[in-house]
């Protein structure tokens, strides 16, 4: 069975309907890209998905559990991590900070009132190991209102990481990265792939068909083709696209 | 406030400073021309605003109506003793809970809320209380509030200490703003202090993180609630009365100027400093003009204008400046003060 199954997903604001009728489907250790043009409604489609927007109809389901209309903190408690297109970090916390109050060791105890979080040794090297991973370790003392686009990028990445999901959906990581930011971010990923299932909207093509697994298209909010990287090479709207990119 | 979290030590210098400095003031404040109460009341102020700064400091949550629980304890505590018959501690126990429990109540209506709606619900639930207070008579005395409230014995269990002399009474307020002040120290550098400002600065990321926003901004209330009802109940003891006015709309205001006029938003320490020079200012101010609050406006005005962080954050860029050698002065990066402020 796989380890999350979207069926008939309808959204609208207002009476513009963004998603209509999406199913997808992720497997257990898999990649899977999600991509489409601009407004195609992918951001809303990871916003239904981890728990932002209730979905108008359409049933959401995540290790076998029925998480359709959980709030956002609830399916983040079963496990589900994101990033966010546009960032979305404790600007006034250091970039160690933001991982660490991501961590589960922390959410455990959010509630201690008496215990001095900066005792904790081991959660905050577990959130050391973090920064680490994404490539801030010697920002870890900067706040992330002061750290540079690039930088708020892979923080952002390190938020989701430090909750140690066993799904984590990415929104556009690569935007604004560059070109040496997307290749760090890339081998980051092929890192994380196989131990943890990963979604990812990119508009970033290369960057896509090297990583993913499977890939699914939205074009007006709903999904018009998926399949592995080299069945969608020959997709009429991906080599409309811009497939220069990927020869 | 900024700072990464490391390890902080139970018990600072500037707290050991303060308590000092309190616990001398009937050695020299008669010298300076003033009066014992006085320190006993700027004390009582500071434990009302450290508590209201959970709010407005920490958790983001601007509660201008705050001055309802500070009332509620007063009159929590007289009610207590003069129908209960409690003595110190069982009165001030019963007072933490009762702030504690209306506190609940008010944030369960109001912690789904921020910004400009949670700053008129506090408002509004403030003049439910104080209408209250002014309209039930048979309990609350009305106009005219509760009269004689006693300050009890302190009982050790083998010696009484008497506190009806003011001294003995500002030395158990002191010992109370000790406790206090290390456990609201302890609080802000706890999981829970450190979440609550996380939630300040992005609710949004803090739920999908998977904390239960919710309910810490209604622990936050509530805890900063039981602190203003504490501090009611010395306000009442040292009064040796509680009257309507001591919730009333000007109060909730004062403890916002303080807590902003001190630097709340930017240190631990801005209510009390705020405190300090409130009622300072009061007194000092008001022996010669009977406009003092207006000219104390205009500064408050002019502060709120022109330096948002308060003396506390003036303090802090001064020092700033001072640790950042000056040819690196120019990278706004290098003062943590002023890059916190810019996000
Ligand atoms: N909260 C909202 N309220 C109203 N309309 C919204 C909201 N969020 C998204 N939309 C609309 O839904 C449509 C899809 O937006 P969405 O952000 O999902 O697109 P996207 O595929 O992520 O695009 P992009 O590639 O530009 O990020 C857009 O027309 C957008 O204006
Ligand atoms: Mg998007």
């Amino acid at each position: 069975m796989a380890l999350f199954e979207a069926k008939q997903l309808h959204k609208r604001f207002g009476d513009q309907v963004v998603l209509e009728n999406i199913s997808l489907t992720f497997e257990e250790g898999q990649l899977t890209g999600i991509m489409g043009p601009n407004g195609a409604g992918k951001s809303t489609c990871f916003n239904v998905l981890t728990g932002r927007f209730r979905p108008d109809r359409g049933s959401v389901r995540f290790a076998g559990e029925d998480i359709t209309g959980l709030s956002s903190r609830e399916i983040a408690s079963k496990g589900i991590s994101r990033s966010f297109q546009i960032m979305n970090l404790f600007n006034e916390e250091t970039a160690l900070d933001n991982v660490l109050l991501s961590s589960p060791a922390v959410r455990k105890k959010g509630f201690s009132m008496l215990r001095d979080l900066g005792r904790n040794n081991t959660a905050r090297d577990s959130a050391f190991a973090v920064l680490s991973r994404v490539g801030l370790a010697d920002k870890a003392d900067v706040s992330a209102g002061s750290l540079s686009y690039g930088e708020r990028r892979a923080l952002e990445i390190g938020v989701a990481l430090a909750a140690e999901p066993r799904l984590l959906f990415l929104d556009e990581p690569t935007a604004g990265l560059g070109a040496e930011g997307t290749a760090r971010l890339a081998q980051l990923i092929a890192q994380l792939k196989r131990q943890l299932t990963i979604v990812i909207i990119e508009h970033d093509m290369r960057f896509l068909f090297n990583l993913a697994d499977r890939i699914s298209v939205i074009h007006w909010g709903q999904v018009i083709a998926e399949g592995t990287p080299n069945e969608l090479r020959e997709n009429p709207w991906v080599q409309r696209s811009n497939l220069g990119a990927l020869a | 406030m900024l700072g990464p979290s490391r390890y902080v030590p139970l018990v600072t210098a500037p707290m050991l400073i303060t308590v000092a400095v309190l616990a001398t003031t009937p050695l020299w404040l008669k010298q300076l021309g003033l009066y014992q109460y006085l320190a006993l009341e700027i004390m009582i102020w500071m434990l009302f605003a450290l508590g209201h700064n959970l709010l407005l400091g920490y958790g983001g949550l601007p509660s201008f109506g705050h001055g309802a629980y500070f009332g509620i304890g007063a009159y929590a505590f007289g009610l207590l003793q003069l129908k209960a018959g409690t003595g110190l501690i069982t009165g001030l126990l019963g007072t933490i809970l009762i702030s504690a429990l209306l506190g609940g109540l008010v944030a369960a209506f109001i912690s789904h809320r921020r910004g400009i709606y949670y700053a008129l619900l506090t408002i509004a639930f403030g003049q439910v209380f104080w209408f209250v207070a002014m309209k039930w008579h048979s309990v609350t005395g009305g106009e005219d509030g509760l009269l004689n409230i006693k300050r009890p014995d302190l009982s050790l269990g083998f010696a009484d200490i008497s506190l009806r002399s003011n001294e003995a009474f500002f030395y158990f307020c002191l010992t109370v703003f000790a406790v206090a002040l290390i456990a609201l120290w302890r609080l802000v550098h706890s999981p829970f202090g450190r979440v609550l400002r996380a939630i300040k600065q992005n609710e949004m990321r803090a739920s999908f993180v998977g904390y239960n926003v919710w309910l810490y901004k209604w622990l936050a209330f509530t805890l900063s609630a039981s602190v203003a009802g504490l501090a009611g109940a010395l306000f009442a003891m040292a009064q040796q009365s509680a009257y309507p006015n001591v919730m009333s709309l000007h109060n909730s205001g004062f403890v916002v100027m303080m807590v902003l006029i001190g630097g709340g938003l930017v240190s631990f320490w801005g209510p009390v400093i705020g405190a300090l020079v409130f009622i300072l200012s009061r007194d000092l101010l008001g022996a010669y003009t009977e406009t003092w609050l207006l000219w104390f406006g205009l500064v408050f005005i002019g502060m709120v204008l022109f330096q948002p962080d308060g003396v506390a954050g003036i303090w802090q860029v001064w020092c700033a400046k001072r640790r950042t050698p000056p040819a690196a002065k120019n990278t706004l990066a290098s003062l943590p003060v002023v890059a916190a402020k810019e996000a």
